[in-house]
């Protein structure tokens, strides 16, 4: 019943965040800084992240599949396809949804409850429109060129592993990553990154939105924001990986 | 002028409004004042369409605020201005973006014309030299002029204020109060005020309501109070020892 309420809840919010805005140029404007806030300011924590992950991709797979029956460039085959194919869009959203997420929950959640959102509304704006709509086109258009960075970056990571492994040659990692190319695979993860930018934005934006109380309220509800948006992120990733790969 | 018929407002088992009726007259200070809890802020924020109401009207000049579709509201609340307890101000934009604020949504005014309505309403609640200050860089009784700033930034026909003079003291309060009354005449507009503020009653209460229980308890002006033996109100307003001394010598 509570879930029931939830999903009604959440309709309704959207429903108010698409409809027509107020004015597009201050909505264009709020979109610009948004996507400054929100995308340029995470790529520094996912070319980080990233970097390392494709480098213990790499060295992880080197070491367990060492033998003579798989070829050396298997190693750059997977690490391209582990960082294409999920860490570069899942794991990136996941791990923006932690820092993103709780970042919009607790923006909107503290405009809640020093009735700023209600400021809004006395004006006549529509204050879910004007807050929550910036950030959700701002992340889904950054969001793909988060990806690619977090792709390039990734496989970068594991390229500078191989130097390290003994096992493996530049070479052969550079041959693996060339190795059964499929351009789609890129294309999946792009449209699997858009879809979890909605999620992030509009999820963390519903928790902060309705919240009522105080400090205490708005650090729960940002922390409720963030779980729910991963556990959506990781039902839409089995969603899309049967609808696009199977 | 604003209309209030028959107002009922209940939150699960609780009648916090039962049936009030008041006029809000144009151009005059209407204060409703009542303990906390009495009911007071239900019903300023039902008045201006935030709390969806369960029975009653709200006229704004014949416009029932209580039947009017999205657009209409829409458009009403453009004339509408509020000063909140807190202020309300958008802490991530400084004091002139918060004026201007509205002024992006609503008007095609040009950048001079908006810069001049800012200047011109900064001037108006004597603010100077803090434009670019951040809400939290200035203090509460600035803030509250700030706020009282954004809410005339479009030229209101009614205003509304929320507690203005919580958290400041007694000569912040009384500039504050000077401040809501100047703009009341000035502009012509029809402005409520909800306080338990007594100075703030005795500066500028030119129509009282006091609300008790969730009811209309008494209506009047600041100089009936001294007068009335509503015993509910007596207990209210008298509560201090310095207004029952300053009653005892009106008598």
């Amino acid at each position: 019943m509570k879930l029931l309420f939830h999903i009604g809840q959440f309709g309704i919010l959207m429903k108010r965040v698409f409809s027509k805005p107020d004015n597009h140029k201050v909505l264009f404007r709020n979109m610009l800084k948004e996507m400054d806030k929100l995308g340029l300011g995470s790529i520094s924590i996912i070319m980080i992240i990233t970097f390392f992950m494709g480098a213990v991709v790499a060295i992880q797979t080197a070491l367990n599949l060492e033998s003579p029956f798989v070829p050396d460039k298997i190693v750059g085959f997977t690490t391209r396809d582990s960082i294409i194919l999920e860490f570069s869009s899942t794991v990136t959203a996941v791990i923006l949804a932690g820092i993103i997420g709780s970042n919009i929950s607790s923006e909107i959640g503290n405009m809640r409850i020093s009735e700023q959102l209600d400021a809004m509304e006395i004006m006549g704006v529509n204050s879910a429109g004007s807050i929550i709509l910036p950030k959700i086109l701002a992340l889904f258009i950054m969001m793909p060129f988060l990806v690619i960075i977090a792709m390039v970056v990734g496989i970068s990571g594991g390229f500078f592993a191989t130097l390290s492994v003994d096992s493996v040659s530049v070479q052969n990692y550079i041959e693996g990553l060339q190795w059964d190319f499929m351009p789609y695979k890129v294309f999946y993860s792009l449209i699997k990154s858009n879809v979890f930018a909605i999620i992030i934005t509009s999820v963390s934006s519903y928790h902060g939105f309705f919240v009522k109380g105080g400090a205490l309220e708005v650090g729960k509800a940002s922390t409720r924001g963030v779980i729910y948006s991963i556990i959506l992120i990781l039902m839409a990733n089995l969603f899309i990986t049967y609808l696009m790969l199977t | 002028m604003i209309e209030v018929i028959g107002l009922n407002k209940t939150f699960g088992n609780k009648h916090v409004l039962q049936g009030i009726d008041f006029t809000i007259n144009k151009g005059m200070c209407n204060l409703v004042i009542g303990q906390s809890g009495s009911g007071k802020s239900v019903f300023l924020k039902s008045v201006v369409g935030l709390h969806p109401v369960d029975q009653g009207q709200i006229l704004y000049d014949g416009r029932d605020l209580t039947k009017l579709k999205h657009n209409q509201l829409k458009a009403l609340r453009k004339e509408i201005g509020m000063v909140f307890q807190g202020g309300a101000l958008f802490n991530s934009s400084t004091v002139e973006e918060n004026i201007k604020y509205p002024m992006d949504v609503f008007t095609k005014w040009s950048k001079k014309e908006k810069q001049d309505r800012i200047d011109f309403c900064l001037d108006r609640v004597n603010i100077q030299n803090s434009n670019h200050l951040y809400p939290s860089e200035i203090s509460g009784g600035m803030q509250k002029r700030v706020a009282i700033a954004r809410a005339i930034a479009l030229n209101p026909k009614y205003l509304f204020f929320d507690e203005p003079n919580s958290g400041l003291d007694p000569v912040t309060a009384i500039v504050i109060d000077d401040l809501i009354q100047e703009i009341t005449k000035e502009f012509n507009i029809t402005t409520m005020v909800i306080t338990h503020d007594m100075n703030s009653v005795m500066e500028i209460g030119e129509n009282i309501m006091f609300v008790y229980q969730g009811n209309k308890w008494w209506e009047g002006n600041k100089s009936m109070i001294f007068k009335t033996d509503n015993t509910e109100l007596n207990n209210f307003v008298f509560a201090s020892d310095l207004f029952k001394a300053i009653k005892t010598q009106v008598s």
